[in-house]
């Protein structure tokens, strides 16, 4: 299978509008081959964009994106339990599996694994596959190693690998909005504060350093992970789906560096530059991939 | 295994200074009632007591692991001298060096001296004296926890055994200090 | 007539197990010395020969002993989960605390007559997520997250065909478990991978001229503690930070505070849980003693008609607080 660039959910509260034009643009410019839909982080957040679903879904199709529709992590409430449920008997479009309930409904029926679901090992990989999962996308903090021995069992699997190679780092979950908190509110009267803050709200260190950003019940990391420099290694160790975290930036241009070092038709060294151009502010990482504190960065190339 | 020693060496200091054991023991003012300690003396006392325990416990230096060659200053406030510990079998080391030469360490624990006592009379639990800020741990965090967590493995009290080690006199001393560790324990969650 | 839970108790050490087995412990649970286990702190848990007298001291007292296999194998590394697994069973431990899928599948093929229960670090918080660990690997009983209040967990007995074990009382958590990645991210060890939370190895106590202490986890500070004021645990979520709509520092995951839920023994009961879980294999006997003795005590009061009497545990939790968490209210959120 040649390899595929697909974009995540957007994990932020974006407003339905903002939403509307990114996906407009993405299904027009960026040279992404999977787009994954729905809200992963907070059921709260959901009412604002349902009705768009299928005038977007018809959009990026007409763009000649595939769509995989994500569900829920945190699956608790009777609404959640519902959703997700509501989710496992989708036929029309592949589904991806972010909670174990959705297990439950979906097992003997194909559908696909999310990075928030614990897949670390083959026996786990396998007996998922042996009920219907046809690919992995792999939890953040999987080092190489064992990214490569997943990679492996996949492919004797017959199932698709993915890992993430842009973007924010999914660090925790929580039962409790640590946005409605940080504002002195509760998640029942929440007021959806987190629209403010469309890559996170950001969490500094009592000593001023930069370190996380809170996102509804989601924490991230500050840094945005980038694996440009990985991919090449990547591919040779089977891994044929890189993931896109979308975040408040040109993503379109983030992509098309991402297509093109994928397709090997600019060195690393180039696509690091053209993403350095782009002027994120905050620092990459690529710790968790190299078995090191996620939050750094190794054999960054000379610029 | 380093607190062991304290009431131990408290003990000895009082015996060598003639003081009337009945009238210093229920204090928990310790300092003020100990005179300038005589460190060459109490060096062979140090190393009885831990080469006792480390006989009578080989399993405690399984737990410690890489640990047993880290070297930690123990500060017994109320007591005049800070002790050092270095828990290899092979080497086992129990010094006491006065205030005022604290020796190279890895790792640093300061505390009351009677909250140091129950945590090697299995009376007290060192998570709880941290979230009260009763104990202070430097250097080697590490070392420290594993240090702690092997020394709560051994069964019974080390403290008991040190007293034992030193007959009735020592066992007498024991259930002394134990009653000013209780007694000062309650005037503080009164006050 | 008031079904009767079963006690169940930390062990980080043999001298700990006994400890809980003598203090009145109906079960208790304790790991290996490596990654299998989300505690795997240094100086902490049992060599094999050790897991085998505990096994027979727990057994000749009529307690239990469950041992949590409860973290999540690295691929490549399978075969020390296995290993866990197979020990377990060869020296009649009472059941398996189980989190990953692989784990289970495991223990349910091999060791189909021990009881497999499903961690809290599987994260099952739906009647969805526990039936299917039920279906998939004949799931006994599942340890809840302490993120359910009261009728929540009346609601869900209801749904599912297993027991049910609850946290009562120690540390209170409101990440997600097994899905926390925070530790990994500044210290390069993983919680479900090699089963630490804040090693010690990179905790630093840096201490200020003005007798403050800032708390130091790797190469952030999490935290800065005036002279007198109460300490948590080291970990990132219970640190303060800073964030644009505070002015100073705050508490941005949650307070250091225990969980003990004496007061709602008989409603938990009522409510249809099996077994009650007291926290804390890293803490030390003198804690396990107290700990134990007191919900030993309320436990066997309730079941006798009486109001138990509430045990004065607060100088064992931590920044000595103490809170009924979720189990009240949901205000908490």
């Amino acid at each position: 299978m040649t390899a595929q660039l697909t974009l995540g959910p957007i994990l932020f509260h974006w407003s339905a509008q903002d939403k509307l034009d990114f996906y407009a643009r993405i299904a027009d410019e960026a040279p992404v081959d999977i787009v994954y839909l729905g809200e992963v982080v907070c059921s709260k957040r959901t009412p604002f964009f349902e009705q768009h679903y299928p005038d977007v879904i018809e959009r990026l199709e007409r763009g000649g994106k595939r769509v995989v529709l994500s569900s829920l992590s945190d699956v608790t409430l009777k609404r959640e339990r519902d959703m997700i449920a509501a989710l496992c008997e989708i036929e029309s479009h592949e589904i991806e599996i972010n909670n174990t309930a959705g297990l439950l409904h979906r097992s003997g029926r194909a559908h696909r694994i999310g990075p928030l679901m614990n897949v670390y090992n083959e026996c786990t990989m396998r007996y998922l596959a042996g009920k219907g999962a046809t690919h992995f996308a792999l939890p953040v903090e999987l080092p190489r190693d064992v990214a490569a021995r997943l990679a492996t069992e996949a492919a004797a699997l017959g199932a698709g690998i993915e890992v993430q190679v842009f973007g924010r780092a999914s660090l925790a979950l929580s039962a409790r909005c640590y946005h409605a908190r940080a504002h002195g509110r509760s998640k029942d009267n929440c007021q959806f504060v987190c629209e403010q803050d469309p890559d996170g709200m950001p969490l500094r260190t009592i000593a001023g350093q930069d370190f996380l950003v809170v996102n509804g019940v989601q924490t991230l990391s500050h840094s945005y992970v980038n694996l440009l420099g990985e991919i090449e290694d990547m591919q040779a160790m089977g891994i044929d789906h890189f993931r896109l975290v979308p975040h408040k930036l040109d993503m379109v241009a983030v992509a098309e560096i991402f297509a093109d070092r994928i397709a090997g038709r600019i060195e690393a060294s180039e696509a690091e530059a053209w993403l350095a151009a782009l002027d994120i502010p905050a620092p990459f990482s690529n710790g968790f991939w190299h078995g090191i504190a996620g939050g750094r960065r190794v054999g960054a190339l000379p610029a | 295994m380093h607190q062991v020693a304290l009431p131990t060496a408290v003990l000895i200091i009082i015996k060598f200074e003639r003081t009337p054991m009945a009238a210093i023991l229920p204090e928990t003012g310790i300092r003020r009632l100990l005179p300038p300690a005589p460190l060459f003396l109490l060096q062979p006392v140090l190393r009885r007591i831990v080469q006792h325990i480390a006989a009578g416990n080989p399993s405690l230096f399984n737990r410690l692991g890489p640990h047993r060659k880290a070297r930690f200053v123990i500060d017994a406030q109320g007591l005049p001298f800070l002790l050092l510990l270095r828990p290899d079998p092979d080497n086992l080391l129990f010094r006491a060096y006065a205030r005022d030469a604290e020796p190279e360490h890895d790792a640093r624990i300061a505390g009351r001296f009677l909250d140091l006592l129950g945590l090697v009379d299995g009376g007290e639990d060192g998570d709880a004296l941290f979230f009260s800020r009763d104990l202070d741990v430097t250097g080697n965090t590490e070392a420290v926890v594993c240090l702690r967590n092997a020394l709560d493995d051994v069964d019974g009290s080390i403290a008991a055994r040190v007293a034992d080690l030193f007959g009735p006199v020592g066992r007498i001393a024991l259930i002394a200090i134990r009653q000013a560790g209780s007694r000062a324990k309650a005037d503080r969650r009164a006050a | 007539m008031m079904k009767r839970p079963e006690l169940v108790c930390p062990a980080g050490t043999p001298a700990a197990l006994r400890t809980a087995v003598d203090a009145g412990a109906d079960a208790v649970y304790c790991g290996m010395q490596n990654a299998t286990n989300a505690r795997n702190f240094p100086g902490l848990n049992f060599t094999p020969e050790e897991l085998q007298a505990s096994v027979a001291y727990a057994h000749d007292a009529g307690t239990k002993v469950l041992l949590a296999v409860n973290t999540f194998p690295p691929a490549g590394k399978f075969e020390l989960w296995r290993g866990a697994v197979d020990l377990g069973a060869r020296l009649g431990v009472d059941a398996f605390i189980v989190a990953d899928i692989g784990v289970a599948e495991y223990a349910a093929r091999v060791h189909p007559g021990c009881r497999l229960h499903l961690s809290v670090q599987a994260a099952a918080s739906s009647p969805e997520a526990i039936r299917y660990y039920c279906r998939e690997f004949g799931v006994r009983r599942v340890v809840l997250p302490r993120i359910l209040t009261v009728p929540e967990i009346r609601a869900l007995a209801a749904e599912i065909p297993c027991e049910i074990e609850t946290f009562i009382f120690g540390n209170h958590g409101l990440m997600i478990e097994g899905r926390c990645s925070l530790t990994n991210y500044v210290c390069g060890l993983s919680t479900n991978m090699d089963g630490v939370c804040s090693p010690a190895a990179d905790v630093h106590y840096d201490r200020a001229a003005d007798g403050s202490v800032a708390t130091r986890l790797g190469a952030f500070t999490i935290d800065r503690f005036g002279p007198a004021e109460q300490a948590g645990y080291p970990t990132i979520c219970k640190g303060r930070y800073l964030a644009p709509a505070r002015d100073e520092a705050y508490y941005a995951f949650e307070e250091p505070v225990s969980l003990n839920l004496s007061a709602l023994l008989p409603a938990l009961i009522e409510a249809g849980v099996d077994a009650f879980k007291i926290e804390g294999r890293q803490r030390s006997r003198a804690y396990v003693r107290s700990v134990v003795s007191a919900f030993r005590q309320a436990i066997d009061q309730t079941l006798a008609g009486e109001t138990p009497a509430l045990a004065d545990l607060i100088a064992l939790t931590e920044g000595q607080k103490e809170t009924e968490g979720a189990f009240k209210t949901k205000k908490w959120r």
